[in-house]
């Protein structure tokens, strides 16, 4: 266990770690007590039947191949959604915070308002607007595209928050040194300010874009004709009457891509750090070699 | 907007209605979230493991498919075909949020200074007396703005348990308007999405009060 939290008791003595045991039975109990008591109910209504889970697990059933296609074929649609509406939100979002930080008090409030607007929308409804806004201005896409364009409405405005506090928080010296050696305001934005932002914003940009991934799932609640992962899965309930089985595979999919996605981004971000550690140290060795 | 003027008693009480799932779902979450907080710092490690499982497990399934389970599984499955999915939905969102209400309570126990707990450690407190009278309190201050954006993004949230079908609220009289009475979907969704606004923005304000108040001077 972590250090921190390790501090709330002493080394555990006899008396406590009876106390611990005890409560480990009890908790074990309970536990078992209630995973009984859900198992014997759902045996009694029949959830264990083997024509519930041998579509989904059996190969030599007529469904197994046409149930994984579908699937494969969700899980690559909400890949490519969320990978469209992440590249899409990182773009806007940098384009927005840079106009926000550049644009006087009085340019920038119509930013703003769009900005507070898009936040404090629910996603879904976002989603649902676009896809019925769209098609009035005379564009009409497929529902997919729908989903991506609401995603990035929200999720753009989040990035661009984002960004906007990394650029904040870079010292304020290094932007009058960039000044000082004659760089124009878009030099400085776009040579020493936005780089070390990306650096420290990082964790909470990777952070957004497994919301992302989840959030394309919202599809399947608004719009009827997008192709992901978790609307195949709604179209397959419907087909083979499996709700519990079929929704328990469909979680554990996201639950090993959002893995997956978390585990890279950690080392991704792990081994920029590295590098990056040094060289921000070399800096701070220079300033204090200057000042001394 | 005129669909929506002439409908607003309708959009009042889809709006109360509304209102009503993040309440209980606000409720129900910072409850279950502090629960599975303390499992996570507590001296059992079948708890803490409990914990970590709970939160792992949650953090990465989308709302959407915690809500399928509550909505389309969970009846049928277990038997319920009567359920309401006014609660069932509600629950879902509490065990949906309470994972990250758990994180943040966390995030604050850890920012406690070690100090405290050590004092209270060599006053001879054990680890009940520990977390309630001298960690929690101090805790309860820092936690207070994550904790507000989960709520916040909570309530975003419980517009996607409108939306699977909830009788009633802001979603339903979208749909009602549109499908049954043939009303435009434009001006329709507008008064739907200025109804979550009304919810988010004042929740917003809360909280940026409630957190100068709270502002602690270290």
């Amino acid at each position: 266990m972590s250090q921190p939290t390790a501090v709330l008791f002493d080394a555990l003595g006899p008396r406590a770690l009876r106390r611990v045991r005890l409560f480990t039975v009890l908790a074990a109990v309970l536990a078992v007590a209630v995973v009984a008591v859900a198992v014997a109910r759902l045996a009694q209504r029949g959830q264990f039947d083997a024509e519930l889970w041998a579509p989904l697990f059996d190969p030599t059933t007529d469904e197994f191949p046409l149930v994984w296609e579908r699937l494969g074929r969700g899980l690559l649609w909400t890949l490519a959604i969320a990978g469209t509406a992440m590249a899409a939100s990182v773009v806007v979002g940098v384009l927005i915070a840079v106009a926000r930080l550049s644009l006087g008090r009085v340019g920038r409030l119509p930013l703003v308002a769009v900005v507070e607007l898009l936040r404090g929308l629910p996603v879904v409804v976002t989603i649902l607007y676009v896809s019925i806004a769209l098609p009035e201005v005379g564009l009409d896409l497929s529902d997919n595209w729908y989903l991506a364009v609401g995603l990035t409405l929200y999720n753009c405005v989040i990035i661009s928050e984002i960004v906007r506090a990394g650029v904040v928080a870079v010292p304020r010296g290094q932007v009058e040194a960039g000044r000082a050696v004659g760089l124009t305001d878009r030099q400085v934005m776009n040579g020493i300010q936005l780089p070390q932002a990306f650096r420290s914003m990082l964790p909470s940009v990777i952070s957004q874009l497994v919301v992302i991934l989840k959030d394309t799932a919202l599809g399947a609640i608004v719009l009827v004709g997008v192709s992901e992962l978790a609307r195949q899965g709604r179209q397959l309930r419907n087909a083979l009457d499996n709700p519990l089985q079929m929704f328990l595979v469909i979680a554990v999919i996201y639950i090993v891509v959002n893995l997956v996605l978390g585990k890279s981004a950690e080392r991704l971000e792990r081994r920029l750090s590295r590098s990056r550690g040094s060289a921000a140290e070399e800096v701070v060795d220079e300033e204090e070699g200057v000042r001394a | 907007m005129e669909p929506v003027i002439d409908n607003l008693d309708l959009y009042v009480s889809g709006f109360l209605r509304s209102l009503g799932i993040a309440l209980w779902g606000a409720v129900g979450a910072l409850l279950l979230g502090t629960l599975l907080a303390t499992f996570r710092v507590s001296p059992v490690p079948v708890l803490r493991r409990f914990g970590a499982a709970y939160v792992g497990t949650i953090r990465n399934t989308p709302l959407t498919i915690v809500l399928f389970f509550f909505a389309f599984a969970i009846p049928p499955a277990f038997g319920l075909p009567d359920a309401d999915y006014y609660v069932l939905g509600t629950a879902g969102l509490v065990v949906y949020t309470a994972a990250f209400v758990c994180e943040s309570i966390r995030s604050g126990v850890n920012a406690v200074p070690s100090g405290q707990a050590e004092a209270a450690r060599a006053l001879g407190m054990g680890f009940r007396q520990n977390l309630t009278l001298v960690v929690l309190p101090q805790a309860m201050r820092t936690v207070v703005p994550p904790t507000g954006n989960v709520i916040i993004a909570m309530i975003k949230n419980s517009a996607v348990v409108g939306a699977i079908g909830v009788g009633g609220d802001l979603f339903s009289v979208y749909n009602r308007l549109t499908s049954a009475f043939g009303y435009p979907r434009l001006p329709i969704i507008t008064g739907t999405a200025i109804g979550y606004l009304v919810m988010t923005i004042t929740a917003g304000v809360v909280l940026v009060l409630l957190e100068r108040r709270l502002a602690v001077a270290r």
